[in-house]
């Protein structure tokens, strides 16, 4: 396989009737690079919880806004960046809810952060406050397991 | 564009709500009034039947944490039924399986309520 990265985007208006769309142009890609159907439905998902969370709290709901999605694949990993002009979230209050603790209290919401951390294989944040927030998840070709099995 | 629908059986005091297509952040709202309708009406027996739903976000799923504890302390329940394989792995994944009683049969499911 040769090692260039080839990069792909998507930008479109913050608006959940786009969210369908969004789903559709990532699960393609990763149809497309050989992921299995479980992969496939994890990366949409992780895309999904990502991109409600710009419309909902980066944008607040308003629709003139653009969310900026590239997908980038290398030799080894599918990495998507979603990224947003809005408000911008506080990357240190950023953790994993207790589990157990939110379903003892039921809560409502905030469910987004725990399944993309739990769907892919790296998460993270950037964030230049005002000006642009990212987030990057990778989900590698071979599986952590695999991985250690080729290395010993 | 979005391919959702829900519809609604009510067979004697159990309602039965069948969810259709893609349950996300845009479907949502429309699940979310078929279940405040319900909870109005009192009746607060309910089964979902998702045998029809093909994809359930982190929203959706939202719709039932909102209605349960207001639902079950008016002595109802919300029970799920016939999840696709893809659907139940998100229930799964989020420890939703421990709150909700999920059957593989929507009579089942039904049947439950006679019984309690």
């Amino acid at each position: 396989m040769d090692n260039k990265t080839k990069s792909y985007r998507l930008k479109i208006p913050s608006r959940t009737d786009n969210l369908e769309l969004i789903r559709n142009f990532v699960s393609g890609l990763a149809k497309k690079v050989g992921f299995d159907k479980d992969d496939i439905n994890k990366i949409e998902l992780a895309v999904d919880e990502a991109c409600t969370n710009v419309i909902e709290h980066a944008y607040r709901n308003d629709e003139g806004k653009d969310i900026d999605i590239v997908i980038k694949i290398d030799y080894d990993k599918f990495t998507i960046i979603v990224a947003d002009q809005g408000r911008s979230i506080d990357v240190d209050k950023i953790k994993m809810p207790d589990m157990k603790k939110y379903l003892a209290e039921l809560r409502v919401g905030g469910l987004g952060i725990y399944l993309m951390k739990t769907l892919m294989d790296e998460v993270d944040y950037r964030t230049i406050p005002g000006k642009r927030n990212e987030v990057r998840m990778v989900k590698y070709f071979l599986k952590k397991d695999e991985k250690l099995k080729k290395n010993k | 564009m979005s391919q959702f629908h829900v519809k609604r059986k009510d067979v004697n005091n159990v309602s039965i709500v069948y969810l259709k297509g893609y349950l996300d952040a845009h479907t949502a709202p429309e699940f979310e009034k078929t279940l405040q309708e319900l909870v109005d009406e009192n009746r607060v027996k309910i089964v979902v039947n998702l045998s029809e739903l093909s994809y359930i976000s982190s929203a959706g799923l939202g719709v039932f944490m909102g209605f349960i504890e207001d639902i079950r302390n008016k002595k109802g329940d919300i029970k799920i039924a016939e999840p696709s394989e893809k659907v139940f792995r998100v229930f799964d994944l989020l420890g939703f399986t421990v709150l909700y009683e999920i059957f593989h049969k929507e009579e089942e499911a039904v049947s439950k309520y006679s019984k309690s």
